[in-house]
């Protein structure tokens, strides 16, 4: 599989890692309830299709916002999640 | 003895013969043979045995497509097992043997199976695994399956190289369709790489001929062979593309000669498959006697290999492409006549009875006669064109749909698929003039395609009935016969992907590449729907079998996995250090030649007495620096660090979000704005990415930078009683009191020129001094400690030593003392949960119902009786419940303590903490011993040693 850096191109799948779905992390912890806590560890969306994900790509170690298809592994659109 | 070599024509070299053995007997090829052709020439009719039946069979086809032919190769004294014939160029001095058979394909012993053959249904394995014993079956079953024999001593060298390429195009197979989608795509200026998995180009036409543009077909292909060269691309023979993936990517197997093969991962923007089609079989009866043969395949062994391989020869045939061959075996002198099935057969100088279908080929070891038409016809080989099936391996495997198209009694490519296009004989194109122009088309090729004279291909297939006479073979490696399929229906396999995997239809190594449309038609007839209705099964990489060698790479031995190596490894080796992997470090385990234990227990008891020196350079070491750091290091660890004092150092455990203990290690305050985070050795990796995404996600990455320094610096420890002694003696120009240096804190200086840093932590409870500097200054700095070692009854320490030290100690290993549920509080460590309010990576997990639960599996110390074996790592800890035993945890670290003089253990226990002073059972393989729970720390509870010394006396 074939995944694309903003900084370094299209590069191959093995020097990504995947991070998992972009998520708000709750907090302050004294004011997350269990349930929404539980959610944010466990509950992923994992759709067939078009999916947002988090890599790094550990060459250059920046962190990328994909948009992924799922089921046949294109990707649409990958961006930096720093800002410019 | 039936076929022979001609004395002229052929692509072989006279001049180069080449000796070899089959099944022990002595034969002459040529080069330019393959095994396949050299045993035609030589009259050998009998390659091999069936997989299950055990019937004699002969060569069928003369490419990846046979199933008959697989043989076990001996060269240079090392056999490689399972290699087809029909593909493996001859070689001088090889021996050859069948599989499947013993002694030999000819005189096979276990041929009398096939007389039980009515015993051996369809599903014979699935039934046999169920009544009435499948123990009873299996060693006979498992001496018989299975086809060459593995050579032990044949391990070829991991020298396969892999390669990556880019390209506009991929042109797979330089025939016709394949030539010209290579010319329109190099003329047009794009790259293009054209592979072929014979050594040569030009597919059919290599052995059909045929005229392109007015010219013979080879001033075209050298064209096409230069354009492709002109634009940047490349032509590559002997080359199978195997497989395409995700994105595209297609996996292509080089053979090369004098080279070792190579791996080829192409990445293409177009693929243009053009790869052919496979003659299939008639499905008539006895159609798997030795001397049945594919038509076209008996062309190729004629033109290719000057080969005819009989002398009077029968041809039955369904369709027009079977008498350009017959004509060819005639011209060449053979007595040729044909039987076709249809009604409308072409004009041709030969015999030729129209409206028959064979109804017996005689010969039991070889063809001797066939029964057509309701006479018998002497011959001594049948040759067989049921039709042509395209090879649309690559684009099924990418997902395609096929239809049936009636017009060439073919399944074809039905919609285009993204960025593949099929081109040629692979998608039904079946005359020459045909295929150039798909190819040109699928090439890009503006303006009129390549030019060659119109052909003609017809076809009417046979599909014989289900319940036809006689024992007609659809699967020749995989022996399934038209009964077998129509079995498996009747008991209700009626989709195809049962169908192959209750008959093993199609299982066999050649993944059914002339037997799948027989066997949908059969299954179609059984079921009364049409081939289309049916569908094929799944196709799968790879196309044809690809050594794993080549698969592998040269990624093995060491290089499947590369260990990280210290900078003294030599170093500790010349000083006898047995080398173990530790956390993806090789580091030294014990150093010495003699018994492990012995040593071990030396190494540790003498740590404990004097002073002992440690490698500990693979410990993680990696930088966070910037004014933001302290936020960092704060949120990504579990104790707060944003507090502690420069030169001062902290020990503390990082946790999942989950709460769970990640790793554990100290942090250093190099300045207020560099923090050094050390933590375990197999860590490293891990720690530095997660600092490096947080860093990313919540922080501002120009106020903070993560740097992993871990492979930059050397780390030797010192540790024992005489261990500040010891440094002393070393002259580093730092000072050492303990006013000045005291436990958890570090100081600078310079060695041999460079940074130094003097850390007094301890992982083994005695006084510890932690020497950091550049790798490039660590052999200095080791071969000064050594000479010092013997003055103070010092001595080297290896990992097995420390593992029993730290135990000693109760300090965790993370990982081996913590399973994936421990929490800090579950190790005793409670303060940051209850007092940080600020955010930390894990926090709101502690406080989740799960985190209070009272029979949380809790670190305690395991004592038994000094006189006792040290108890079993991974036994245990258990407790009545009902008939049986419940387990409570479980023992993670276990030695024997040359210091307490007798065995410590640590485990996980549920509600660990409250059951001090309890004596459970623990349970291992069937023994139960008992054991004392007992606090983590077994040596020196009060921990006055980390101060202790004679120098402080
Ligand atoms: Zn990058």
């Amino acid at each position: 599989m074939l995944l694309f850096c903003p900084f370094c191109g299209p590069r191959d799948e093995t020097e990504f890692h995947y991070l998992g779905e972009p998520k708000a992390r709750p907090e302050p912890a004294a004011e997350v309830t269990d349930a929404a806590w539980a959610e944010y560890l466990y509950v992923n969306a994992n759709p067939r299709g078009e999916a947002r994900e988090i890599w790094l790509h550990r060459t250059c170690m920046d962190v990328l916002v994909m948009t992924r298809d799922t089921a046949t592994n294109a990707t649409l659109s990958v961006e930096s999640s720093r800002p410019a | 003895m039936s076929g022979f070599r001609l004395p002229t024509g052929g692509a072989i070299d006279r001049g180069r013969p080449l000796a070899f053995t089959f099944d022990g007997a002595p034969y002459l090829g040529a080069a330019g043979d393959s095994i396949a052709s050299a045993l035609l020439a030589n009259g050998v009719r009998i390659v091999g045995r069936s997989f299950k039946h055990h019937r004699p069979r002969g060569v069928w086809g003369a490419w990846t497509e046979d199933p008959n032919a697989i043989v076990d190769v001996t060269r240079g004294g090392l056999t490689t097992p399972n290699l087809r014939a029909a593909v493996e160029s001859l070689e001088n001095d090889l021996a050859v043997r069948s599989v499947n058979a013993w002694p030999s394909a000819a005189d096979d012993r276990s041929a009398v199976i096939d007389s039980f053959a009515r015993f051996m249904p369809s599903g014979f394995y699935y039934k046999t695994f169920v009544w009435p014993r499948w123990e009873t079956f299996e060693p006979m079953v498992r001496a018989m399956a299975g086809l060459g024999r593995l050579d032990p001593r044949n391990r070829p060298p991991a020298d396969n190289p892999h390669v990556n390429a880019h390209c506009d195009m991929l042109v797979v197979g330089a025939g016709a369709a394949g030539l010209a989608a290579a010319n329109a795509a190099a003329r047009a200026g794009r790259t293009v790489i054209l592979v072929d998995d014979h050594a040569d180009i030009g597919g059919q036409l290599a052995h059909r001929g045929g005229t392109i543009d007015g010219g013979d077909w080879r001033a075209f292909a050298d064209g096409v062979r230069a354009a492709v060269v002109a634009a940047g691309g490349r032509v590559m023979t002997s080359t199978t593309a195997f497989g395409v993936y995700d994105g595209n990517l297609v996996c292509a197997w080089e053979r090369r000669a004098q080279l070792p093969d190579a791996l080829w991962r192409i990445w293409p923007k177009r693929i243009v498959a053009a790869a052919g089609a496979i003659e299939r079989p008639l499905v008539v009866p006895d159609n798997d006697r030795p001397g049945v043969m594919s038509a076209d395949a008996a062309l190729v062994y004629l033109r290719r290999h000057a080969v005819l391989v009989g002398r009077r020869i029968a041809v039955a045939t369904n369709n027009d492409s079977a008498y350009a061959a017959a004509e060819a075996l005639a011209e060449a002198g053979a007595a040729v006549e044909i039987f076709d099935s249809r009604a409308d057969v072409p004009a041709t100088t030969l015999k030729v009875t129209p409206s028959v279908v064979v109804e017996a080929v005689e010969g039991r070891s070889g063809v001797t006669a066939v029964k057509a038409g309701g006479r018998t016809h002497a011959a001594d080989v049948l040759l067989l064109s049921g039709g042509w099936t395209p090879t649309v391996h690559l684009f099924m495997q990418a997902r395609g749909k096929l239809r049936w198209d009636e017009r060439v009694a073919a399944l074809v490519p039905a919609a285009a698929i993204e960025g593949l296009r099929v081109a040629g004989a692979a998608n039904g194109a079946f005359t020459l003039d045909a295929a150039l122009r798909e190819g040109h088309a699928a090439g890009g090729g503006e303006g009129p395609a390549p030019n060659a004279p119109p052909g003609l291909y017809r076809v009417t297939p046979v599909w014989p009935a289900p319940d036809a006479p006689g024992r007609r073979w659809i699967d020749f490696q995989s022996d399934v016969t038209l009964k077998d399929v129509a079995l498996a229906a009747r008991e209700g396999y009626a989709s195809v992907e049962h169908l192959k995997r209750y008959t093993t239809l199609g299982m066999a190594t050649d993944q059914g590449k002339t037997s799948s449309v027989n066997g949908l038609a059969a299954l179609a007839a059984v079921a009364g729907r049409g081939i289309e209705e049916i569908g094929t099964t799944t196709y799968r990489p790879p196309f044809t079998p690809v050594p794993m060698t080549v698969v592998g790479g040269r990624r093995r031995g060491q290089l499947m996995n590369p260990l990280k190596r210290l900078p003294l490894e030599a170093d500790h080796r010349a000083d006898g250090a047995q080398m173990r992997e530790y956390g993806g470090w090789l580091r030294p385990a014990w150093y010495g030649p003699d018994d492990s234990d012995l040593a071990i227990q030396r190494e540790a008891k003498r740590a404990r007495e004097t002073v002992a020196l440690f490698d500990g350079s693979s410990l993680g070491k990696i930088e966070v620096i910037g004014p933001d750091a302290d936020k960092l290091v704060d949120f990504h660890s579990y104790n707060r660090l944003s507090t502690l004092g420069v030169g001062k150092i902290r020990y503390g455990f990082m946790l999942s979000e989950a709460g769970t203990v990640f790793d554990d290690g100290v942090t250093l305050r190099l300045a207020p704005d560099r923090f050094l985070v050390s933590c375990s050795s197999g860590h490293a990796d891990a720690v530095a990415m997660r600092l490096e995404v947080w860093r990313q996600d919540r922080f501002d990455p120009r106020r903070v930078v993560v740097h992993d320094a871990t492979a930059h610096w050397a780390t030797l420890t010192l540790s024992g009683p005489r261990a500040r002694d010891l440094v002393a003696a070393l002259d580093l120009g730092v000072a050492l009191d303990d006013a000045a240096l005291p436990h958890m804190a570090f100081a600078t200086g310079r060695f041999a020129g460079a940074p130094l840093r003097v850390a007094r932590v301890s992982f083994t409870g005695d006084r510890s001094y932690e020497m950091s500097v550049p790798a490039s200054r660590a052999r200095s700095l080791r071969e000064r400690i050594v000479a010092a070692l013997p003055a103070f009854g010092g001595g080297l320490m290896g990992s097995e030593a420390l593992m029993i030290l730290r135990a000693e100690k109760g300090y965790v290993v993370v990982g081996k003392d913590t399973d994936g549920a421990t929490m800090p509080h579950d190790l005793g460590v409670l303060g940051p949960r209850a007092q940080r309010k600020d955010e930390y990576i894990g926090k709101r997990s502690l406080f989740l119902p799960a985190a209070e639960d009272p029979d949380r599996k809790q670190l305690v110390g395991l004592a038994v009786e000094p006189g006792e074996q040290p108890l079993p790592t991974g036994a245990h800890v258990v407790e009545d419940a009902g008939q049986g035993r419940r387990s409570l945890g479980y023992v993670t670290s276990s030695y024997r303590s040359p210091t307490l003089e007798r065995p410590i253990a640590l485990g996980l226990v549920a509600g660990g903490a409250a059951r001090i002073g309890q004596t459970l059972a623990v349970y291992h393989l069937g023994a139960v011993r008992r054991a004392r729970i007992v606090s983590p720390v077994a040596f020196d509870p009060e921990g006055g040693r980390l101060h202790g010394g004679r120098a402080d006396a």
